[in-house]
């Protein structure tokens, strides 16, 4: 850093010198288009889409998978749509490029939200890291102690049971209740949904008894988990998870049949040559055998899943197509 | 019972750790004094650094601490010097800071708002240190409806700005409301003006706003006086440098009041610094401006918000540490480093990373005196900075702004958009309206709606949740008699000077 040695700053000269050198090397650093590989994170720092590029861009350089350290760059608007149109239209065939993508992304593919005029097929998606699931939520006190009592319930009235989450109607969070509904016949739209701003705060909803049920991730509950503060009723994958988790029984095994993954991945650009693709497609499985990759991935709370290359942008197109269907049957879309 | 915090100043005052805090708090100061550059962007830099080099969690994590803490004090300085806010918390420090400078007094105003910051963030830690287990369980009380009433209170509070032109002050307000509502609607999905462009799907970014509202209205207008040559600067030379005992003095009261005001809306999840110095700058304008000093370069008018915004800093670490829920942005990042390191913070990491919490915990002690005593003495350095001539300086802020937000949005739309947000400023200004109206309209209407609209999904549209808890009608109470008793004291004063009628 240039700065820590200007101390005893003699004049403010010195430091209207430092502070323009240093925003200028702020910005140089992060908007440098040169070889270095580039993560973009279609978001604000911070957020999932963030970690998503960090443990791409941590775990290859501690595999030693790329030469040079790899850049994290951020372009939040649209839900992540701004970036989808800036990959398909300007660095289209970026060798260097990968974006981070999730569930999510596919839903809003799905939705259209990303323009009409843009399909799944606009990009290469070249390979996932990690999945976490969905999870349904109560607090320790509440009045269901699996998740056919709360089933019951609503099926009893929808609208007696306060459910909320970080997202809107609409999003991935939603569709999970949405589907929890469906699944035993009770019409998604007679819910009670309160969405939040992240999860973060849906849960502190939840603590606070403004919410009955907050339909969250597995992973990123692990803290109130372990100190009793919460009840995870069912986790939405195929199977039970191991380690602290694996007294949580699957939605499927309590005759409700919702599996909701939400995968971590990324995809290039739609003119990416075959062999660049190939070789990120490579890199990106490589890295996932790597045990070191294992502890990182762990600690992003993430548990494994391995496709890559053609075998992955076959699994988002089937997704894609999956959500089309199903945002049907729970009326979001005609 | 202590025990986290002794050992947390055993690992703070490690030579490496001493080193880290007084470079994030250096770095912090800077980031914040750049328009454009606030502690989010300034964490999200270095984290990538601090995890690349290997750095242990707690030396990470002071580090980043620092940078927090640091750009609460930086913000002020182009606040003051500028009338640009250097990040969210600065704005309402500028409606009195900067007439201050332009009275002569940038020097004193520097020294001042590091005054008010060190003892609001030193209250505000010390609240943390000795409550936050017990803050947390009341923040989760906190739910929509709360919020709502907090919401009205403030915008209650608003009220006593509405000083000179109570219209222009309401239409300003009205303004910035409106423009909260650009974007994904927050409970339905529903796209609101947003005219097919996905760059206005997630709204307009709050660095966005400000930096146009505010640094490129300022170069229009300095355009507008070269062009008719008329003298730019009624800036008064510099006089004396250092603030005086007797002042500190004088807003003594203004000071604690806003820390304590800061801290506890830090401590609600979801409001930050931009939140607390508002309610802090107006609760204060209506308990103590008698003279109508407010907004003209009434010391406490910046002692109030600088004491608010850094308490709230400190206090948003309370639900992060406690509950594993961040308290603002930039504790939401925070949380993503550690997560980096395989901490998830949360209700056991009092018990379980007791040398991550203590050694945060008392690096943010050390780092708050080692801000005081790095920005005291520089205040006088700051301040010459208005020596360089206005035409040089603004516009290479705004450079530095432009990159900013730049390299933040990676997208040249978010450029042209501010450039839009700063003719519209432009407008505002020439017709004589104040712009933090705009910005708090903006702030706190998104958050009004936001929480109106959970509260009445959760009741399934029973406006009566909004009058259930006692918290939301105390809310409810303070917000009517922000309003009504000045009225009350108005009609007797209207008898004697009926000019003075407020409306």
């Amino acid at each position: 850093m240039p700065h820590n040695h200007v101390s005893k700053a003699k004049g403010f000269h010195r430091w209207l010198v430092a502070a323009v050198t240093g925003g200028a090397l702020l910005a140089g650093a992060v908007q440098a288009q040169a070889k270095p590989p580039e993560c973009i994170a279609p978001a604000k720092p911070g957020g999932g889409y963030d970690l998503t590029c960090r443990l791409a861009a941590n775990g290859l350089q501690e595999a030693k998978l790329i030469d040079e350290p790899m850049m994290v760059s951020y372009m939040p608007g649209g839900i992540g749509a701004v970036a989808y149109n800036h990959v398909t239209g300007v660095r289209d065939d970026d060798p260097n490029l990968i974006v981070a993508a999730s569930t999510g992304a596919a839903l809003n593919l799905a939705l259209g939200k990303f323009g009409q005029q843009h399909t799944v097929d606009d990009v290469r998606w070249v390979g996932a890291l990690g999945v976490d699931y969905g999870a349904v939520v109560v607090r320790q006190d509440a009045p269901w102690t699996n998740l056919d009592e709360l089933m019951k319930a609503l099926k009893k009235d929808p609208s007696s049971v306060v459910i909320g989450a970080g997202g809107t109607v609409g999003s991935q969070d939603w569709m999970k209740a949405a589907l929890m509904a469906k699944s035993d016949d009770v019409d998604p739209r007679k819910l009670r949904y309160v969405s939040f701003e992240g999860g973060g705060e849906a849960l502190a909803a939840l603590l606070g008894e403004h919410i009955q049920v907050f339909t969250g991730d597995l992973a990123e509950l692990k803290p109130q988990l372990d100190s009793g503060e919460i009840r995870i009723l069912a986790s939405l994958s195929e199977e039970r998870m191991g380690g602290p988790y694996a007294d949580i029984p699957t939605a499927k095994e309590q005759g409700y049949d919702v599996e909701w993954p939400i995968w971590r991945g990324y995809y290039m650009g739609p003119d990416v040559s075959d062999e660049d693709y190939q070789a990120w497609a490579d890199r990106l499985k490589a890295l996932s055998e790597t045990e070191s990759f294992a502890k990182l991935r762990e600690g992003r709370g993430l548990f494994p899943m391995a496709k890559f290359g053609e075998d992955f942008h076959q699994y988002v197109k089937d997704q894609v197509a999956d959500f089309q269907q199903l945002a049907k049957e729970v009326g979001l879309t005609q | 019972m202590f025990d986290f915090l002794i050992q947390g100043f055993g690992v703070a005052l490690t030579p490496l750790n001493l080193g880290l805090a007084f470079l994030g708090a250096l770095l912090g100061t800077l980031f914040g004094a750049l328009p454009g550059i606030g502690p989010i962007n300034g964490i999200a830099i270095l984290m990538p650094l601090a995890y690349t080099l290997g750095l242990p969690a707690e030396s990470a994590l002071i580090l980043l601490a620092g940078i927090y803490t640091g750009s609460e004090y930086g913000g002020r300085m182009s606040s003051i010097l500028l009338n640009v806010p250097g990040d969210a918390g600065a704005v309402m420090t500028t409606l009195d800071g900067h007439p201050l400078a332009k009275k002569g007094l940038a020097g004193p105003a520097l020294g001042l708002s590091a005054v008010s910051s060190f003892i609001g963030a030193t209250i505000a830690i010390i609240g943390l240190t000795l409550f936050a287990p017990l803050l947390a369980i009341v923040a989760v009380k906190f739910g929509p409806a709360e919020f709502f009433g907090l919401m009205i209170f403030a915008f209650a509070s608003m009220s006593a700005m509405m000083g000179k032109d109570p219209i222009k002050t309401l239409i300003g307000a009205v303004l910035g409301v409106l423009i909260s509502t650009v974007g994904v609607d927050s409970g339905t999905g529903v796209l609101r003006f947003t005219f097919d462009m996905p760059e206005l799907y997630d709204g307009i970014d709050f660095v966005v706003m400000i930096i146009g509202l505010f640094a490129v209205s300022e170069i229009l207008l300095m355009l507008e006086h070269a062009f008719r040559h008329d003298q730019d600067g009624e800036m008064a030379p510099i006089g004396r440098v250092m603030v005086k005992m007797s002042e500190v003095l004088y807003c003594k009261w203004a000071i604690l009041r806003s820390s304590v005001i800061g801290f506890v809306i830090g401590v609600l999840p979801g409001t930050g610094a931009s939140v607390a110095s508002a309610v802090a700058y107006t609760t204060e304008k209506r308990i103590s401006d008698r003279d109508n000093t407010f907004g003209t370069g009434d010391m406490r008018g910046l002692a109030a918000p600088e004491a608010a915004n850094n308490a709230s800093a400190a206090g948003s670490f309370v639900p992060m540490l406690t509950l594993g829920i961040p308290g603002s942005g930039t504790t939401a990042i925070l949380l993503g480093a550690l997560m980096l390191y395989n901490i998830n913070p949360g209700p056991m990491m009092f018990r379980e990373q007791p040398v991550v919490v203590g050694g945060l915990i008392a690096s943010l002690y050390i780092g708050n005196v080692m801000l005081l005593l790095l920005n005291l003495p520089l205040a006088g350095v700051f301040a010459r900075v208005l020596q360089v001539p206005r035409w040089l300086l603004v516009p290479s802020v705004a450079i530095l702004a432009f990159v900013g937000v730049y390299q933040l949005h990676s997208d040249l739309m978010a450029i042209y958009l501010m450039l839009v947000i700063g003719v519209f400023g432009y407008l505002l200004r020439k017709f004589g309206f104040s712009l933090a109206p705009v910005v708090l309209g903006f702030v706190l209407g998104g958050l009004m709606e936001e929480n109106l609209r959970r509260a009445l999904s959760i009741s399934g549209g029973d406006v009566g949740i909004l009058f259930q808890s006692n918290l939301s009608i105390g809310l409810w109470i303070a917000a009517a008699l922000v309003v009504l008793v000045p009225m009350f004291a108005g009609k007797l004063k209207a008898k004697f000077l009926p000019a003075a009628r407020p409306s």
